[in-house]
């Protein structure tokens, strides 16, 4: 046996890609015998539409299959593994019994076009949840249709502009505040909207003047993140709005943090117009490795008209897809929405409750405080002030010796945690982002502490132990370099490609 | 590390004359705000190009930056062996990592840009 | 509060190390007008157990796709999914993880993609794939969107024989844009006009789309189309929303294809009522910095093991904003990787054969409606898994009806969606129904008044 073949260190594996091991003619799958003539493909379809083989595709057994990605599977953290405080991005710990109950055979084995009348069980927990998420926000009305939380944003763009036109003018202008999430920017110049910047003020929250001094009657509207990516709440998100609609435009919230203020104030309440839930954070669908998510989008009455199709509505006693909206914007995806992603936040929803909802916001917003707190004195603390879900740290302490923010980050992995979101918000240099959620103890936060004061220490005692971590996992750090100047994206063995595509 | 006789712009592009025609690329400082690149995107010869316009975009790995041309004028010549080699924008900003070269057309426009002297106080004074 | 462990006790020591009396004082920010005076109005909590029986009985109210026989496709198909593929999926190292931003400790993700970018060209004969894309219809409209960033050029040609929700979807994404859909008409064989097509086509035209095996279940005539639209300097974009044809249908890649979408729901993928599904992306090297989402690399760390990170994320929006080639961030990463499991399953031998007994049960079944008194065969070009019957006397709706009393779900009306083809239906077939479902389709649609 090769060494490469074997373990490095004890039990953990090396696994070879898929297409480096088996063997010609082995499968792990086993078809029903055909119970219909075996005609010859020849004679179904024209020659120069046949294929014949698929070079270089894999040809494995059932075990090996399984344990190619059980071993993957050792090599990733997961919220199930520890902790997770990825800031903005909300692991919390995602319930195993919302696992089980997508798959229930009535949710999981249903087709889309299956009559309405044999889905009434899938079309009343879409109702319902529309309503759920429209009393948690206070928006009027929740398209559940977009897949994840860019995808909400779109939507919530594309309600904006189609409102405007409605108006007679669809205006050019969005307002961004230098705070926000990536996406935000980009999908204005999806809906085909200028992005202007707005800068935050010196208490990182968006100021009135600077928001007056940007809004005239081009601009369309202003996408706020509240609470923001530091953490902190939008203290002026009232008069904002106040300032935006007088001149005609509308404001759209990033509903990403909304896990800081369930039960405790509603975007709707604030003046928002529109705004998209993250399902993936807040409600507990788990992230699935990038995905998938839901971003369902939250609307008051008068964008209500634009809505995409189709939408949910009882008539009698039984629950109806309406297709019929004649100012819709259309359709953003096939179907429905992820509707698996929604039976596990309505599950979330219904365990919670009024009072669990709201006592997951107190408690995440108690943990992250915590945190904050006991940081504060080792490492720089941008903005001092009580923080909602999140904090948000600095390496300017650590600079002086020369490490920074990656650096702490990837010396967190040999302690056993997963580090905090870096470099983001761009607004603090060097940022180290954390969100604890509130599905933590206070033991585990502990843990966090005590590592993350053992690596300040050490930034000033051992620096070169921080910068050359991490030690401890499968690979160290990668050449990210030579992955972009030398794209490798795909095994090139004898596939296709070589063979005719090129 | 700011050759003298060169041209500056805000946007840490330089331009070195070289009879009616420049040479065109970036600062040491504007390649080692970027790390590594790896990607640089050049425009066709020939494409006219206004002051102050985008000719192109150079990547690093977690960064991208436009790259605006310092005087107006036509795509002459462009450094193709950027393609394979972007790491001499980072090992010879000057030198090997040059850009494109613009047939000038307006050459008072030269006047709109700093000196080597000029473009370390900018820098200085933007708090580098 | 099960899934929150800090109890009152905890909270308390917290609060006194933060330094405040209680958790208001950390809401002190949010001006008092702002806060909501009362509990929010939904449910109470609910159990363990009374939640499982609460969702027991929604689930319960829907038809499923054991219970009834099935001949819905429209692009979400019945596959038999391995028992394996859950398994692997669901171990929570996967399921519970984020984007795999920390390359250190997210390998597990990283060359499952990788792997499954692999697989996507190997499928669609394509040089690059990325990690995924919302789901078919949202991918083609990308499709489309990143040929105008190419070529610049406003006018699509979309053929009818396109998904409607797929059109519709290109539509809202692309109007935004001022991009113009031109329709194109199909013929009598179910498969898109090329005449027309080669009429529509000019020096406006940013890409020709056409979807194989069409909403029809045809399979278009991709070679000469790519002959048309690369002769007008267009791309040629390919939409395959049923991706198990391509175990026996000649790649689109081969046949000239620019940019390759579809839909991974038949790779492993719960039927879920309409999502989550899985997007597929694929096109040539030529055009990686114009692609959107997500991109895995090989690459080494410092001792020269070989490992996996995201990589070309320039064009992405969290580095780009708004200039990036996409705003998509969260994409469908879990479904991305049950069809990895699922195609490495079924491997080289296993998709063909399964293709090929698609193909086969389909012609059984449409050759049993070409005989079948009071329905004909539409459409008369070949097809994967999916053709259109026409019934001559009674509406589509009352067949359907009288289906439903038998257990079965009869075809898709295609009223809906075609005026024109008002009395069709269109019935899919896959390896989950058998011969005798077939035939008791046909007796029930025989019979039925």
């Amino acid at each position: 046996m090769k060494d490469e073949t074997i373990g490095i260190q004890g039990l953990a594996f090396h696994e070879p890609l898929l297409f480096d091991q088996g063997s010609k003619g082995r499968t792990a799958c086993s078809l029903p015998e055909s119970d219909v003539p075996e005609v010859k493909p020849e004679r179904l379809l024209p020659k120069k539409l046949l294929r014949h083989d698929i070079p270089g595709f894999p040809e494995l057994s059932e075990v090996e299959v399984v344990r190619h990605f059980t071993r993957m599977s050792q090599w990733n953290y997961g919220v199930d593994l520890g902790f997770y405080p990825l800031g903005s991005c909300t692991m919390k710990y995602n319930p195993k019994i919302n696992e089980e109950v997508w798959r229930l055979p009535g949710f999981s084995r249903a087709h889309p076009y299956q009559p309405e009348s044999l889905a009434q069980g899938a079309l009343q927990l879409m109702f319902e949840l529309e309503q759920y998420l429209a009393e948690v926000s206070g928006m009027e009305r929740v398209s559940l249709q977009p897949a994840a939380g860019a995808h909400g944003e779109l939507l919530g763009m594309m309600l904006i502009r189609a409102y405007l036109e409605s108006k007679g003018n669809p205006r050019k202008r969005v307002l961004v505040p230098d705070s926000a999430h990536g996406t935000n920017p980009a999908s204005s110049a999806l809906c085909g909207y200028q992005v202007i910047q707005i800068k935050s003020g010196p208490k990182g929250c968006v100021e009135p003047h600077a928001v007056a001094e940007a809004m005239d009657e081009d601009v369309a509207a202003i996408m706020v993140t509240n609470p923001n990516t530091l953490g902190l709440f939008e203290e002026h998100i009232a008069e904002i709005a106040k300032i935006v609609h007088g001149k005609g435009g509308q404001v759209y919230c990033d509903g990403a943090n909304l896990n800081a203020i369930m039960g405790i104030s509603r975007p709707g309440d604030t003046g928002i117009d529109v705004l998209q839930f993250n399902l993936h954070k807040t409600f507990s669908v788990p992230h699935g490795g990038g995905g998938p998510g839901a971003g369902p989008v939250g609307l008051k009455a008068h964008l209500a008209p634009f809505m995409p199709v189709p939408v949910v509505e009882r008539k009698g006693g039984r629950f109806v897809l309406n297709h019929n909206l004649p100012s819709s914007v259309g359709k953003v995806r096939a179907f429905y929405g992820n509707f698996a992603a929604l039976v596990r936040a309505y599950a979330y929803i219904r365990s919670l409750g009024p009072s669990g909802l709201r006592r997951v916001a107190e408690v995440a917003v108690i943990n992250a405080n915590y945190l904050m707190k006991q940081l504060k004195g080792h490492y720089h603390l941008p903005y001092d002030k009580f923080c909602k879900h999140e904090c948000v740290f600095s390496d300017a302490r650590q600079i002086p010796h020369d490490v920074h923010t990656l650096d702490i980050a990837k010396r967190l992995m040999d302690y056993g945690f997963h580090p905090p979101t870096i470099y983001f918000p761009l607004i603090v240099r060097g940022a180290l982002m954390i969100e604890p959620t509130e599905t933590e103890s206070k033991e585990t936060l502990d843990q966090f502490i005590a590592a993350m004061k053992k690596i300040a220490e050490e930034a000033e005692r051992e620096p070169e132990l921080v910068r050359s971590a991490p030690h401890k996992t499968k690979i160290a750090r990668l050449d990210e370099v030579k992955a972009a100047r030398q794209p490798n994206l795909r095994w090139k063995g004898k596939g296709p490609v070589e063979e005719s595509a090129r | 590390m700011y050759p003298e006789g060169l041209h500056y712009t805000k946007e840490h592009e330089w331009i070195k004359l070289e009879g009616d025609q420049g040479r065109v690329g970036i600062t040491h400082f504007a390649q080692s705000q970027l790390g590594d690149v790896v990607f640089v995107e050049l425009p066709k010869v020939g494409k006219p190009l206004r002051q102050m316009e985008t000719f192109g975009v150079v990547e690093s790995v977690k960064a991208v930056s436009d790259l605006y041309c310092p005087v107006t004028g036509q795509v002459l010549e462009v450094n193709s062996s950027l393609e394979s080699k972007p790491e001499q924008i980072n090992s010879d900003p000057y030198g090997q990592g040059w850009m494109i070269v613009v047939k000038i057309a307006e050459p008072k426009e030269l006047r709109d840009l700093m000196t080597a002297e000029k473009y370390k106080a900018y820098l200085a004074a933007e708090g580098h | 509060m099960r899934y929150i462990p800090n109890t009152e006790a905890d909270c308390r020591t917290m609060l006194d190390a933060i330094g405040v009396r209680s958790s208001e004082e950390l809401f002190a920010d949010i001006p008092p007008k702002l806060r909501l005076k009362r509990g929010l109005d939904l449910p109470p909590p609910l159990s363990e157990s009374g939640l499982k029986r609460q969702m027991d009985a929604l689930a319960g109210k829907d038809a499923d796709v054991d219970r009834y026989s099935s001949f819905l496709g429209a692009g979400a198909y019945n596959h038999f999914i391995p028992a394996a593929v859950s398994h692997l999926v669901f171990r929570s190292e996967f399921y519970t993880a984020y984007t795999p931003y920390q390359p250190e400790i997210s390998q597990g993700t990283l060359q499952a993609i990788y792997e499954y970018q692999t697989l996507i060209c190997q499928l669609t004969g394509m040089e690059i794939a990325n990690a995924s894309m919302y789901d078919g219809s949202s991918a083609l409209a990308e499709a489309v969107l990143m040929a105008h960033r190419i070529n610049g050029r406003q006018e699509v040609l979309m053929p009818r024989a396109v998904h409607p929700e797929y059109r519709m979807v290109c539509g809202t994404y692309a109007n935004k844009l001022g991009l113009r859909l031109i329709e194109l008409p199909y013929t009598d064989k179910g498969t898109t006009d090329l005449k027309q097509m080669k009429a529509a086509l000019s020096p406006r035209t940013s890409c020709v789309v056409v979807q194989s095996p069409n909403f029809f279940g045809a399979l278009e005539m991709l070679e000469e189309i790519a002959e048309a639209a690369h002769a007008a300097d267009a791309l040629l974009v390919v939409a395959v929303p049923e991706p198990i044809s391509f175990g026996i249908v000649r790649s689109p890649g081969e046949s000239g294809a620019d940019i390759v979408v579809g839909e991974g729901q038949s790779f492993g993928n719960h039927l879920n009522f309409g999502g989550p599904y899985l997007g597929f992306f694929a096109t040539k090297e030529a055009y990686l910095r114009s692609m959107p989402g997500r991109l895995v690399g090989q690459t080494e760390d410092k001792h020269g093991r070989i490992g996996y990170v995201l990589t070309l994320s320039t064009r992405e929006q969290h580095i780009r904003r708004e200039k990036a080639t996409s705003n998509i961030c969260t994409n469908e990463g879990l479904c991305a990787l049950t069809a990895t499991v699922y195609l490495s399953l079924l491997g080289r031998t296993g998709l063909r054969e399964l293709a090929l007994l698609n193909l086969r049960k389909t012609a059984y079944a449409k050759a049993a409606f070409s005989k079948l008194r009071g329905y004909d065969v539409r459409f008369s070009g070949p097809t994967f898994n999916e053709f259109v019957v026409r019934s001559k006397k009674r509406k589509p709706a009352q067949v359907n009806r009288a289906l439903l009393g038998k257990r079965i779900i009869g075809g898709m009306e295609l009223g809906r969606f075609y005026p024109e083809l008002a009395d069709c239906l269109l019935l899919c077939v896959t390896e989950e129904n058998s011969r005798e479902e077939i035939d008791a389709l046909c007796k029930a649609m025989g019979g039925a008044r």
